[in-house]
């Protein structure tokens, strides 16, 4: 909200500059700035009168003005605006005239007329971005007036932007009110005082729903003068917050709402047929709306309606078709009082934004609505004259009562300080709120009826807060009691994790937790996922179930901008729908892709492989995990593992599916492995035996076995063969091809054997051998290769 | 004999040293000691020769041979150590590697700058005594908003837009408050948590993104006042930029705190200008958010602060579009090195 600050100072006269002023309301919690105007004020630009036309003689679209400006001789101007006409006052730059844009005005001949000066638009002035024709300017001014005096020009804006509980500030007599709190001065209110009621003519209003709108008041004005003009003073006050004069009765309703706060409107009353009706909407009605947009309804609106049907969205936005228009000669007023519940609702439903929603969403004083509409129509009466109607009330203000108990205790104890009880009243009066004791240190304070923010004991203790000023409370040191804790030793940190996997290359992404549904559901076809009501887009429309569909795309735009190689991982949740609930799960995932090492000189390049990523895995995660060839729908059927602990699937581990990666277009290497973070945190305290002071025995033996046995099988048999003094066991070659059938394959193992109390003899460590080598032939059929 | 005894050692002395002299391997040496020094060597054989002299004669030639034989040997010993320093040098110089060749290998990755903060975020707090906890990211109405006085319509709620899912019946949390509401509702005062996480807003633009990061901070125990909470946040402020920073605590409005506030801090260079930057919101908790949860608000009192990851993120590093957080470029990810 923007409010002029010489409007302000009419009601409270602070003895501070206007930047002073917005410091001190920033302090005191209300945000706001104070700007100047404008930024260069006009120089030698008069009120002038145009007293004749005559066309110019040379250029169809010029004409040649006489102007009184005040100097006591008529001024030839040449001016080029449509609405150039005898009779109407204009802005008159005259020779040495500085626009506030620095253009320099001086005598001169146009297309061989000579002009002295000229006749100045709105922009021109600085006033708007854009305007059309010569500014006119009321009948009443005086020519050789400087303009910056007529319009008063120096002023400052002050920009609010203001908390959704302080509704009661948003008006020039709630900023006045703060304003004086704060400067602890009075304020001084125009008096409003009630019209005079001349003809009899009343339009009944009925409210249907009392509770969506407490409090309705209205009155017919009638025989207005459809000549009549907005007051430049009252349209610069408009436009300094921003509102375009349009109509004098929509400008009159703009400028009470600016001015106490209470949203008001105008009907053509000419066209209103039968009784006003405050109605909830019927499904399926449709309501043509001031900006154009055609809204339909359903029975969460509130409408004002008449026998033809709906003519206002209550408190958000009027009708297209029942305001006020250059032949309006009679006008109903109306002042209400809506429930914000329902205003907000309903305006956020349609994406409505006004200046009256965004009051009656805060609140509007349910105590203002008589007090506006006589306001409003003094001000018709003024400017449009016509004659007053009775006024129409249906329901009553509801007025905010609150009497808080306050204890002088809480204030200490809340903000934290003491603040002497003899401050604390004041500060409360200040306010307008009615304080008696009720106790030593207690008292009972009776809150005016615009502080509906103000409910119990917590709120009354930030008033005396901010009154008082936030920067005195002085920091107050830690006083609690230590209270140590650290995270448990079998429990693995996610921190330490992350730095050995960046240890080891890996990068960090954080992606976001929805994702494209249409990517998710190749790599997850099994999980259902959370669909959001309302994405933000189709590509960020399911909540992930798999890390993955956020690490594949985060590869992908990376490999369009030129990497080659990545090594990326991602902690954070994935969500699954189950029924009609969901599950968050912690996950930790990882994507390699691309070369197994940078571009270098020492290594030779390859692709990653299943290998690298298990790697990294066994270096974090130890032997505690197992890995078993299994499927995975987004990944290669023959280089996939379920990763298992204690005989629980914990996570997945493989190359990404080959078809997936030609839908992906993705042609490197990529592998991926995903973790169910909870399922392996859990680690046991070390516990760990004496170390052998005798020597130990290598066997090697290299099996031929189908390709079908695998690795894991062979050691496990072994280990069950070669007994407790087999302390070691490495696989340290596979070999396939020449010498070897079609499908069987060599692995090589070694057995390293050790005791604790003795050295072995070669006799037992050669039977130990010999029994694996048995072993093995009688339960794999795998053969000992020479 | 006597005559000529004296010149045939000068001339084994004189052959023998030139042939140390000549001698270019350890075997060769080791051939010549063997020759001259052996058992069956030339100055051994003259040493044997010592028994059928004159006595007279024994003493003198006997001192004369063991002389030159232990100049052969030290001589000996010494051309073996220079052939071996040679040959030392040989291999060392044969060695020598380009030392400003790099390592073989790959580089290290990076914390996230989103994850480095909120680490940095959680070490300052943890050695104040908050323990970090975390909360499910769907959560529900009454978690969310109603549990923090913030009901159905409330202008509070218009000011974030939401996510919901399921026809309504969840929502993407906020704000982390709701783990504020449930380890309220778990645990007895003293409470003095922080949590950390993953936020949602329907907000898509250059300087907002649905998906953010906050951290809250939460301290219940039987008198905590905006007292404490400007100390402990201007503690918080002074670690996280590493020096002393110019805070101002200014009355502002959050359902779920009374009286609250939001914290302003001088931010720019001294020299060109500075300006107030809003960086957190805080205040003392609402009462009805206490009873929400169980806690008797006559009893205890608390604080609760939120801030933005991202924000002080991008004040920390200078950093200035939000977005590059989550477009995950790896260009920009290296530099947090």
């Amino acid at each position: 909200m923007k409010l002029s600050e010489n409007w302000l100072r009419e009601w409270v006269n602070p003895p501070a500059t206007a930047t002073e002023l917005a410091h001190k309301l920033n302090m005191a919690g209300l945000e706001a700035e104070a700007e100047p105007m404008l930024a260069v004020l006009p120089k030698g630009i008069v009120v002038g009168k145009i007293l004749s036309t005559t066309p110019h003689p040379q250029a169809d679209r010029l004409r040649v003005c006489g102007v009184d400006a005040g100097t006591g001789e008529l001024l030839q101007i040449v001016c080029g605006a449509a609405n150039a006409r005898p009779g109407i006052l204009v802005p008159a730059a005259l020779p040495g005239a500085v626009l506030p844009n620095g253009t320099q005005i001086s005598k001169a001949a146009l297309r061989g007329v000579e002009s002295s000066g000229m006749l100045c638009s709105a922009s021109e002035l600085g006033l708007v971005e854009k305007s059309d024709g010569l500014l006119e300017l009321d009948q009443s001014a005086k020519p050789g007036t400087p303009i910056e005096q007529h319009l008063g020009l120096v002023d400052h804006t002050i920009v609010l932007e203001l908390t959704p509980n302080r509704g009661d500030c948003l008006s020039i007599a709630g900023l006045a009110r703060e304003t004086a709190a704060l400067y602890g001065i009075q304020v001084h209110a125009p008096r409003i005082k009630p019209a005079v009621v001349e003809p009899e003519t009343r339009i009944s209003v009925i409210v249907d729903d009392i509770s969506g709108c407490p409090h309705y008041v209205g009155r017919v004005v009638e025989g207005l003068n459809v000549a009549a003009r907005t007051p430049d003073w009252m349209s610069e006050r408009l436009r300094r917050s921003g509102i375009r004069t349009i109509h004098p009765v929509v400008d009159i309703t703009n400028y009470v709402l600016l001015e106490l706060g209470q949203p008001m409107h105008g009907f053509d009353a000419a066209l209103l047929k039968g009784a006003i009706r405050v109605r909830r909407a019927r499904t399926g009605e449709q309501l043509k709306l001031l900006n154009e947009q055609t809204v339909t309804l359903d029975p969460r609106d509130l409408l004002i309606t008449d026998d033809t049907g709906p003519l206002v969205l209550a408190g958000i936005m009027g009708g297209e078709a029942s305001g006020c228009s250059s032949t309006t000669t009679s006008v109903f007023l109306e002042a209400a009082c809506f429930e914000p519940v329902s205003i907000a609702t309903s305006g956020r439903r349609h994406k409505l934004l006004s200046d009256s929603r965004y009051r009656f969403e805060r609140g509007v004083d349910p105590a203002l609505q008589r007090q506006a509409l006589e306001r409003a129509t003094a001000l018709v009466q003024d400017i449009c004259g016509g004659k007053a109607g009775p006024i129409v009330e249906v329901g009553t203000a509801p007025a905010h009562v609150a009497n808080i108990a306050l204890r002088h205790s809480q204030v200490n104890r809340l903000l934290g300080c003491e603040i002497p009880a003899a401050r604390i009243v004041p500060l409360l009066h200040s306010l307008g709120m009615a304080v008696s004791p009720t106790g030593a240190s207690s008292w009972k304070v009776k809150v005016p009826p615009h502080r509906y923010d103000l409910r119990i004991e917590a709120d009354l203790v930030e008033e005396i807060g901010r009154l008082h000023g936030y920067d005195h409370i002085a920091p107050r040191a830690y006083a609690a009691e230590l209270a140590p804790f650290s995270a448990s030793e079998t429990t693995r940190q996610l921190d330490r994790v992350k730095d050995a996997l960046i240890a080891r290359g890996y990068q960090e992404v954080v992606t976001y937790s929805f994702v494209d549904p249409k990517i998710q559901v190749q790599l997850d076809p099994e999980t259902p996922g959370v669909l959001l009501d309302n994405p933000i887009a189709e590509t960020m429309a399911v909540m992930r179930t798999t890390i993955w569909s956020g690490l594949i795309p985060t590869w992908q735009y990376n490999r369009q901008r030129q990497q080659k190689r990545a090594r990326l991982f991602e902690a954070g949740a994935v969500y699954a729908l189950e029924g009609d609930t969901n599950r968050e799960q912690a996950k930790l995932a990882g994507l390699i892709a691309g070369p197994a090492l940078p571009e270098q000189w020492g290594a030779a390049a390859r692709p990653v492989d299943f290998f690298d990523a298990k790697a990294d895995l066994e270096a974090l995660f130890g032997g505690a995990l197992r890995y078993e060839a299994s499927q995975h729908p987004a990944l290669h059927p023959g280089r996939t593992a379920r990763i298992v602990r204690d005989g629980v699937a914990v996570g997945w581990l493989g190359a990404l599916h080959p078809k997936l990666a030609d839908a992906l277009d993705i042609p490197d290497a990529l592998y991926l492995f995903e973790l169910d973070w909870t399922a392996v945190r859990d680690i046991t305290l070390p516990a760990p035996g004496g170390v052998s002071e005798f020597p130990s025995s290598r066997r090697d033996l290299a099996f031929v076995v189908d390709e079908s046995v695998t690795a894991d099988a062979v050691a496990e048999v072994i280990r069950d063969a070669a007994g407790p003094l087999l302390k070691c066991l490495q696989t340290f070659d596979v070999y396939r091809g020449t010498g070897l059938p079609a499908g069987r394959k060599s692995i090589a193992f070694g057995l390293i054997f050790q005791d604790y109390s003795r050295t072995l003899n070669v006799e037992e460590v050669d039977a130990a051998a010999h029994s694996v080598a048995a072993s093995v032939h009688a339960r794999l059929g795998g053969l000992v290769r020479d | 004999m006597n005559a000529t005894s004296a010149p045939n050692l000068d001339d084994l002395l004189i052959t023998a040293q030139a042939d140390i002299a000549a001698a270019a391997d350890p075997r060769a040496i080791e051939a010549l000691r063997v020759d001259l020094l052996g058992k069956k060597g030339r100055v051994t054989d003259l040493l044997k020769s010592l028994g059928a002299m004159p006595h007279e004669q024994r003493k003198a030639f006997g001192e004369q041979v063991n002389k030159v034989k232990e100049q052969l040997s030290a001589q000996l010993e010494a051309r073996a150590r220079a052939i071996a320093d040679a040959e030392l040098e040989r291999r060392l110089a044969s060695e020598t590697i380009d030392v400003t060749l790099p390592g073989r290998g790959a580089p290290a990755g990076t914390l996230h700058p989103v994850s480095r903060t909120i680490r940095r975020i959680e070490q300052i707090f943890n050695s104040m005594g908050f323990e970090s906890v975390q909360g499910p990211e769907i959560e529900d109405d009454w978690h969310n908003f109603q549990a923090l006085n913030i009901p159905e319509s409330h202008p509070a709620r218009a000011m974030q837009d939401t996510f919901y899912a399921l026809n309504g019946a969840r929502l993407l949390r906020t704000h982390t408050s709701p783990v504020q509401v449930r380890t309220m509702l778990d645990r007895k005062p003293p409470i003095r948590i922080i949590c950390p996480g993953r936020v949602y807003r329907v907000d898509f633009d250059r300087t907002h993104s649905p998906m953010f990061h906050q951290v809250e901070g939460l301290y219940v125990a039987e008198n905590v006042g905006l007292a404490d909470l400007k100390h402990d946040l201007t503690t918080f402020l002074r670690l996280f930029f590493e020096r002393d920073v110019e805070a101002l605590f200014r009355p502002s409005y959050f359902p779920f705190v009374e009286p609250g506030a939001d914290v302003h801090i001088r931010w720019g260079d001294p020299e060109k200008g500075t300006r107030w930057l809003e960086v957190l919101g805080c205040g003392v908790i609402h009462p009805n958010v206490l009873a929400a949860v169980g806690i008797d608000p006559e009893r205890y009192t608390g604080y609760a602060f939120g801030m933005g990851v991202e924000r002080l993120t991008m004040l920390r590093y200078g950093v200035d579009d939000l977005r590059l957080f989550f477009n995950n470029d790896l260009r920009f990810l290296e530099q947090f090195k």
